[in-house]
């Protein structure tokens, strides 16, 4: 009977909702922690190395990269050769959290963390300088630390001493 | 002094009415929002209950205004008259056994209806006097409404009539040894459907109908003469709730608790039962509504009526 077909999907209308009573998809904000996704793109920080070194090279891709152009960075280098910026500044109210600049990074040193919610009453305030920019931690890379895998001398490690790599070939001779 | 202590005890019912139905405004919100997957305004106070009184608040300090193309009068008079009618009506709604203003009156239940009749006045005549076409259908929808609910629920409530053998509200109550809902399960579905379009609530909700008709009769209404239109609507569920706990659910008859708690625990519980109505169902055409009116709950009720008439008879007879 179509009476009682109807009826009974009323209450089966009325059964889903009730259901649903006690739950809920919100998420209370600011008292209830987000649960954010890992590939989350949060403001951007510069990050360390596992033993403290600032893992930024100062190669200018980032800068070179970023669609908006809100990076900018001058270049150092330390007595052992290594190089470092000397300034980054980042402009966080031009930033558009594409992650361009951290896919470019060689040295994986410029990373978008979880950072998301932060707010100022002036534009001037949002232009961060290294200071504010780099971190302690290694970011989401704990254990990568580029001068140990790089083909690269350093003060206590020779060319082919470094992770996974080999000795270099000695270019002068054919011979394998 | 007893006339000053009386319109003190007036001003004191309308207010504390006027407090239940800002609350179930936020009480609504909550529980739909529950219902619905979501949490509701929880901001404002413990559990959220600011809110009501924001909202009082908010529509109480907006601009009074007369749109250019509205009919002054009648533009202003629509709006109390709804929340006069929903107000005066609960004069005769008794909460015990003796305490009530005239829940003895011979013609209470009959006060209702008429109260009830002269609520779709206000509607109608909102909705005509704000000169805008979407009100003028609201309005249109309203009549259209009120000429097929009224009909069913005035048969309904007759059944609950011959088996009482009374109009007041207390001599029903005092009849129901049973509740009427066992002895009138057709009626009482009959009068909450047209409970549910009396109020002008979903599903039934189409002289408003904010998907289709902007607000309908209220398009063209702002500040507190809207917070008329919304105080008597929820003052007409709250009503029609009451009375349905009053004539088929045993009024404050109950163990255990005293009369007047068992009263509010049934109209809270047919009041949920509103809200929930409302998170589920669909809203239909006006047309379909007139058709359920006319076609199906009308022979029902007339059905209920000659029923209920004959069994009443037959009970005396033998």
């Amino acid at each position: 009977m179509r009476v009682w077909r109807n009826i009974s999907e009323l209450g089966a209308g009325l059964w889903t909702t009730l259901r649903q009573l006690g739950r809920t998809s919100t998420v209370s904000y600011p008292e209830e922690p987000l649960n954010l996704p890992p590939r989350w793109r949060g403001r951007p920080v510069l990050t360390r190395d596992p033993d403290g070194d600032e893992r930024c090279v100062a190669c200018q891709l980032c800068s070179a990269v970023c669609p908006t152009r809100c990076i900018e960075l001058q270049a150092g280098e330390r007595p052992d050769t290594r190089r470092y910026p000397l300034t980054f500044r980042i402009n966080f109210s031009r930033c558009i959290y594409c992650g361009l600049c951290e896919e470019a990074c060689p040295t994986l040193a410029i990373q978008l963390l979880d950072e998301f919610a932060f707010s100022k009453e002036h534009h001037a305030d949002f232009i961060y300088e290294k200071e504010a920019l780099l971190i302690d931690g290694t970011g989401k890379h704990p254990h990568y630390n580029f001068y140990r895998h790089s083909g690269v001398a350093l003060q206590d490690k020779d060319k082919g001493e470094g992770i996974n790599e080999k000795t270099p070939v000695n270019v002068r001779s054919n011979l394998p | 002094m007893m006339l000053f202590l009386m319109a003190l005890g007036m001003l004191f019912t309308t207010l504390v009415l006027l407090g239940v139905a800002g609350f179930l405004v936020f009480a609504e919100r909550r529980v739909l929002g529950f219902l619905q997957n979501r949490l509701g305004p929880n901001r404002l106070g413990p559990l959220g209950v600011g809110q009501a009184l924001a909202d009082a608040l908010k529509l109480m300090s907006k601009e009074n205004f007369v749109p250019d193309f509205a009919d002054p009068v009648l533009y202003r008079t629509a709006p109390v008259l709804v929340a006069f009618s929903a107000l005066a009506s609960f004069a005769v709604v008794p909460l015990d056994h003796h305490f009530s203003w005239a829940g003895n009156w011979n013609i209470g239940l009959l006060f209702i209806l008429a109260m009830s009749s002269l609520n779709a006045y206000g509607v109608f005549l909102g909705g005509w006097a704000s000169g805008n076409k979407f009100s003028l259908l609201g309005a249109v929808r309203a009549v259209a409404q009120l000429v097929s609910y009224e009909l069913p629920m005035g048969l309904a409530l007759l059944g609950v009539v011959l088996l009482s053998g009374s109009l007041s509200l207390n001599g029903i109550v005092a009849a129901q040894n049973l509740p009427y809902i066992v002895l009138q399960p057709l009626g009482f579905v009959i009068f909450l459907i047209a409970g549910v379009a009396e109020t002008h609530r979903l599903p039934f909700d189409l002289p408003e109908a904010e998907s289709e008709l902007v607000a309908g009769f209220n398009t063209e209404y702002g500040g507190m003469r809207f917070g008329y239109f919304f105080l008597g609507e929820y003052l007409g569920l709250t009503l029609i709730a009451v009375l349905t706990a009053l004539l088929y659910l045993g009024g404050w008859h109950g163990p255990w608790l005293p009369g007047w708690i068992w009263l509010l625990i049934k109209t809270a519980a047919v009041i949920f039962v509103f809200f929930w109505l409302r998170a589920t169902l669909p809203r239909p055409r006006y047309d379909q509504l007139m058709a359920l009116g006319w076609k199906v709950l009308l022979p029902l009720a007339l059905f209920n009526v000659l029923a209920t008439a004959l069994a009443a008879a037959l009970w005396r007879l033998a």
